[in-house]
């Protein structure tokens, strides 16, 4: 029999009231209302542990590191003894062969009742080449694993979008996984994102078994239904007019809002402003930076994270919209204007020879 | 679709509701261009604390207040095609009267008199093909695009339960990629009207002066008058 995540959770010494504190905190911040956090710990405590997969692409681990660095101590010892139970290949214990025995022995046993997690992306390219985990392109492997999987998450900007190694040129054809696999993907999207998002997510999917509301994009509604912008502590200094206009300025010093240098809060969904990062200690904007938007498609195209008028690529050149806008403004402006004078010379000529016909 | 002049009789061309459109779309465009502008390129920083402050909020405020405006006016203005005289439909009528060979025979006809290949062009009472076409594909498309990608943005601020969101932001943003991809092609959108605007006055002006009939007195009185 598969033992309880509370069962493991006391195995690995973590006692009843920290469990209870992660379950209200995670209640909180999927926005259960009052009577969630009894509700997740009844699941963690009567329901078999659903395995978990975890796999990786081609990706940089940032969706790892911060996954470990969840703030709740247990969160991350939940999902961490959860892993090493199952197949990561990153952090498991388990190596080359006996790993992927691992792999096998896990999507057989709990065929259809496993979690499939992705962290980074299948390269298309060639043939898959430029990622060979086990001695196969990693698409195969994602394809087979993801078959028989009860849930797919995609964590992080590489397998929810594509991410850096997708960015324009995208040599090696690299492709988000909703794009390769048949699943419905929950799109767990930053670079990376944050620790608690992430547990947040598997803790409800285990605990409902069912996967989150999504938006139209895939993302979970409880952590992406707003912008960095809406919730922003320096928000009152944005609708007072009040910006940083230079790193060194005083309005740097005075904490105004860093629209001015870019910042791309007003269109990044994500819950960065509210959960914020390291145990909640801050966030880039808190740091004095701007947000460079990492949990939206596609923000490696997007021109310099230090812009907010972003480069238009459809015009074979590199140039924003007031740049292209005021050159058409210019340019219609000089051929009115040509226009006109020719209309007037036309017409002091005509004017002329209708003078010459009458006298 | 486009009707020509046939005799010398003054003719009446744009009713009231047609002329109060033209005027308060005129100005509610000014308004969203010139704060949308603001908003995307902020004015220098104000002093002081920020609770003592509002200004890109009162900045904000005019263009979301202005941006209703235009789109309510646009929906009484749609609503007149139906209600109002011929005139009244011929700007919206363009694609229907794209099937028609006469129009586009009326459309090169105003084409070459622009290129000064002709001397003179025929006399329309309402517009001519050319100025259908422009403003059917310039402003009338224009103006859709912007509402549509304007009311996108503004869900974005008013929440994923409001019906700005649902009607518009839900597929506008997935659409473009990301919103960013929004803000950027609603800037442009601007540019494209004020493109539109630069021609739009300029042949107006040039077509009071020049031609046979009034043309700018005809939004304000709704009388098109041969000139003596």
């Amino acid at each position: 029999m598969t033992p309880t995540f509370y069962e493991v959770m006391r195995q690995q010494g973590i006692t009843r009231r920290s469990f209870l504190k992660f379950c209200s905190l995670t209640a909180a911040s999927l926005g259960l209302g009052a009577g969630g956090a009894t509700k997740i710990a009844h699941a963690l405590e009567t329901k078999p542990r659903v395995p978990v997969v975890w796999l990786h692409g081609l990706e940089c681990t940032c969706c790892t590191e911060s996954f470990i660095r969840s703030a709740h101590p247990l969160a991350s010892d939940l999902v961490l003894s959860m892993l090493s139970l199952d197949y990561d290949d990153t952090i498991m214990a388990a190596a080359g062969h006996q790993a992927e025995a691992a792999l096998e022995d896990t999507i057989t046993r709990y065929k259809g009742k496993y979690i499939l997690a992705v962290e980074g992306n299948p390269p298309l390219g060639d043939d898959g080449v430029f990622c060979i985990p086990g001695g196969r392109p990693f698409v195969d492997k994602l394809r087979r694993v993801a078959k028989d999987a009860a849930a797919v998450v995609a964590w992080g900007s590489c397998a929810s979008w594509g991410c850096v190694q997708a960015a324009r040129p995208n040599p090696t054809k690299a492709t988000p996984i909703h794009q390769v696999i048949d699943n419905p993907v929950v799109k767990v999207p930053g670079c990376p994102p944050i620790a608690e998002v992430m547990t947040g997510v598997v803790t409800y999917i285990v605990t409902f078994g069912r996967l989150p509301e999504l938006d139209r994009q895939g993302r979970p509604k409880m952590f992406y239904s707003q912008r960095i912008h809406d919730k922003c502590y320096r928000r009152p200094h944005f609708d007072a007019g009040q910006f940083v206009e230079a790193w060194d300025d005083r309005g740097a010093r005075e904490g105004y809002c860093l629209y001015k240098m870019g910042c791309k809060g007003p269109t990044t969904y994500n819950a960065c402003s509210t959960v914020r990062w390291n145990e909640g200690v801050s966030f880039p904007i808190g740091s004095g930076h701007g947000c460079i938007g990492c949990s939206e498609d596609g923000f490696w195209d997007k021109g310099s994270f230090y812009d907010r008028l972003t480069n238009i690529k459809e015009f074979g050149i590199e140039a924003n919209a007031d740049r292209v806008g005021a050159t058409v403004a210019i340019v219609a402006g000089a051929a009115v204007a040509a226009h006109a004078a020719v209309t007037a010379i036309k017409r002091a000529r005509s004017a002329k020879s209708n003078e010459k016909v009458e006298k | 679709m486009a009707t020509e002049m046939t005799g010398r009789e003054p003719v009446y061309v744009w009713e009231a509701p047609v002329r109060l459109w033209h005027w308060v779309m005129a100005l509610a465009m000014v308004v969203l261009a010139v704060t949308g502008y603001f908003i995307a390129s902020p004015l220098p920083s104000t002093p002081g604390e920020a609770s003592d402050n509002y200004l890109l909020g009162y900045i904000r405020f005019a263009h979301f207040a202005a941006a209703y405006v235009f789109t309510i006016f646009l929906l009484v203005r749609i609503y007149w095609v139906f209600a109002g005289n011929k005139f009244a439909r011929e700007i919206f009528a363009v694609p229907r009267s794209m099937l028609k060979p006469s129009w586009w025979g009326g459309l090169i006809d105003q084409g070459l008199y622009y290129a000064f290949l002709k001397k003179e062009a025929r006399s329309y009472q309402g517009h001519n093909p050319l100025a259908q076409a422009a403003m059917f594909f310039m402003y009338l498309l224009g103006s859709l695009f912007m509402i549509v990608t304007g009311f996108a943005l503004y869900g974005e601020g008013t929440g994923m339960g409001s019906w700005q969101y649902k009607l518009f932001s839900s597929w506008v943003i997935p659409l473009f990629g990301q919103s960013q991809d929004v803000h950027t092609w609603h800037h442009l959108g601007m540019w494209y009207l004020i493109l539109f605007t630069i021609i739009h006055v300029y042949i107006v002006v040039r077509e009071d002066i020049s031609s046979r009939e009034t043309v700018i007195s005809t939004m304000v009185n709704g009388w098109r008058v041969p000139k003596p």
